[in-house]
């Protein structure tokens, strides 16, 4: 086993920092994903004009920018909002924007827009038959997307969604430049202080090949799952 | 008392876009009638049938199941709409169709297919809807296929499966939308006879369809339906051997 130098505890839990920052992106940008998919599909111009331009914002500026944006500009309208409400109606509220938020907040929001995108092409990917029958047995809307659509939704939108979780975990480390201690800002910290990067830079690098690889194994049971009922190489 | 038609169809038109494709349609049927609407692509058949259970909104006219008449209005761009979303479930429910590519649902197994809408839409027992689908599988012949998917079973087989989701729903009127259309040539006399032995066991069946034999053999009455217009109509003597109108005729022609 490597010393790490008395940084080992640190490390762990710059660790467990790192997966719930990816884990509560991951929900938020499953939850915007599918609102946007679905306001991009709608019939309201509105709707779509809204998704569309969310889409294509998000995806057009680099991710630390976003988050700096995000960081700083947040604490600001938060102020902003303070002093505002403090003047207007005498309401003193105080509201520290803190990095673990602004990086669930940035990461979820730019990997909204992804999954977005991928949850568009998977309804579209869905057999138009399919619907139909479900609308002539009688299902309301609801009970049609949530009985249907979604499940063979999925098995078109799980190759994508395991590929926009990959590159969410690896973003994670970004939150580092915004203070967060996570696992690469400890890892960071350590290798300046002990003048060794190989010797932490390393076990961090491993961290995110075994959770990546995890998760690998983890689609790739989540596909075989949603493929029931598909004949292979039909 | 005379008993309450399952279904009447009053005028229905339907536009799309500029196209009319369908000019005034009616229908009424009487328990056990099995109604074959026959006529070359695009004469507005399939298009009258999506009409009967709102698949397609009519532009105009009624539709009345079971002395039930669909209410409709008309949304802001002044389209016609059914007003009552709730009322158009409850309806489609008591008509079911088979489709001419099955539909089945593709991530559901054949015994999941069939109860799936007995459970949830007309809310019977999971036990019960189990029994009823197993019943109507042996009724079409498939019932150890009960476990399979349909994209492992043949195209013959997968008709059958849906034909047993229509028969789950214990409906009103069953709608066929050419329902051998899409099968192998040697697929299609499996579903033919199952269809015939519904038509003799007195269900009340509308079926589009290109088989002649079935339609003469078969129906009650026979609609011949020509550019969005019924052209011929009457029983399948009356319709084959003895058309009033020239389109007809011609229609007829090649098939004898």
């Amino acid at each position: 086993m490597i010393d790490l130098k008395g940084y080992g505890p640190a490390l762990l839990d710059g660790a467990v920092v790192t997966i719930e920052l990816a884990l509560l992106s991951l929900a938020l940008s499953l939850t915007l994903g599918l609102i946007g998919a679905s306001a991009k599909l709608s019939k309201s111009r509105v709707a779509s004009g809204i998704a569309t331009t969310y889409t294509t914002l998000i995806r057009g500026v680099p991710d630390l920018v976003m988050m700096l944006l995000f960081y700083y500009g947040g604490q600001v309208a938060v102020n902003n909002l303070s002093d505002y409400l403090y003047d207007a109606y005498g309401v003193d509220f105080f509201f520290q924007f803190d990095p673990f938020i602004a990086g669930v907040l940035t990461i979820g929001l730019i990997f909204g827009a992804y999954m977005a995108e991928t949850f568009r092409g998977a309804f579209l990917a869905v057999e138009r038959g399919q619907i139909e029958a479900a609308r002539a047995y009688g299902f309301s809307r609801w009970r049609t997307f949530h009985r249907i659509i979604l499940p063979q939704m999925l098995r078109h939108a799980l190759p994508g969604i395991g590929n926009n979780w990959q590159v969410l975990l690896k973003t994670t480390a970004l939150v580092s430049i915004i203070g967060l201690t996570d696992m690469v800002r400890v890892a960071e910290e350590a290798a300046k202080a002990e003048r060794m990067p190989f010797h932490f830079f390393i076990p961090v690098a491993f961290v995110y090949l075994s959770l990546t690889a995890i998760s690998e194994l983890f689609i790739k049971w989540l596909t075989k799952r949603a493929n029931v009922g598909v004949v292979q190489g039909s | 008392m005379a008993e309450t038609a399952p279904l009447i169809c009053r005028d229905i038109c339907k536009t799309f876009d500029q196209l009319e494709v369908l000019k005034g349609i009616s229908l009424e049927t009487k328990k056990g009638d099995v109604i074959s609407l026959i006529g070359s692509s695009g004469s507005g058949k399939s298009t009258f049938l999506r009409c009967i259970n709102l698949l397609e909104t009519p532009t105009s006219g009624d539709i009345i199941v079971h002395g039930d008449p669909i209410r409709f209005t008309t949304n802001r761009k002044g389209e016609r709409i059914p007003a009552d979303n709730k009322q158009v479930e409850l309806i489609r429910a008591r008509l079911s169709m088979v489709f001419q590519s099955f539909n089945l649902w593709s991530h559901m197994t054949v015994l999941e297919n069939i109860t799936e809408a007995p459970i949830h839409v007309l809310k019977v027992p999971r036990k019960e809807a189990i029994e009823r689908a197993e019943a109507y599988l042996n009724k079409v012949g498939i019932y150890e296929r009960k476990d399979y998917y349909p994209a492992q079973m043949s195209g013959g087989q997968q008709q059958r499966a849906a034909i047993a989701r229509a028969l789950a729903m214990e409906p009103e009127v069953m709608l066929f939308d050419e329902p051998t259309s899409a099968l192998d040539p040697e697929l299609v006399g499996e579903v033919l006879r199952v269809m015939q032995n519904l038509a003799e066991e007195g269900r009340t069946m509308i079926v589009v369809t290109h088989e002649m034999s079935f339609a003469r053999d078969v129906s009650s009455q026979v609609l011949f339906l020509h550019q969005g217009v019924i052209e011929e109509q009457g029983t399948p003597d009356k319709v084959f051997d003895n058309p009033d109108s020239e389109r007809m005729r011609q229609f007829l022609a090649p098939n004898f």
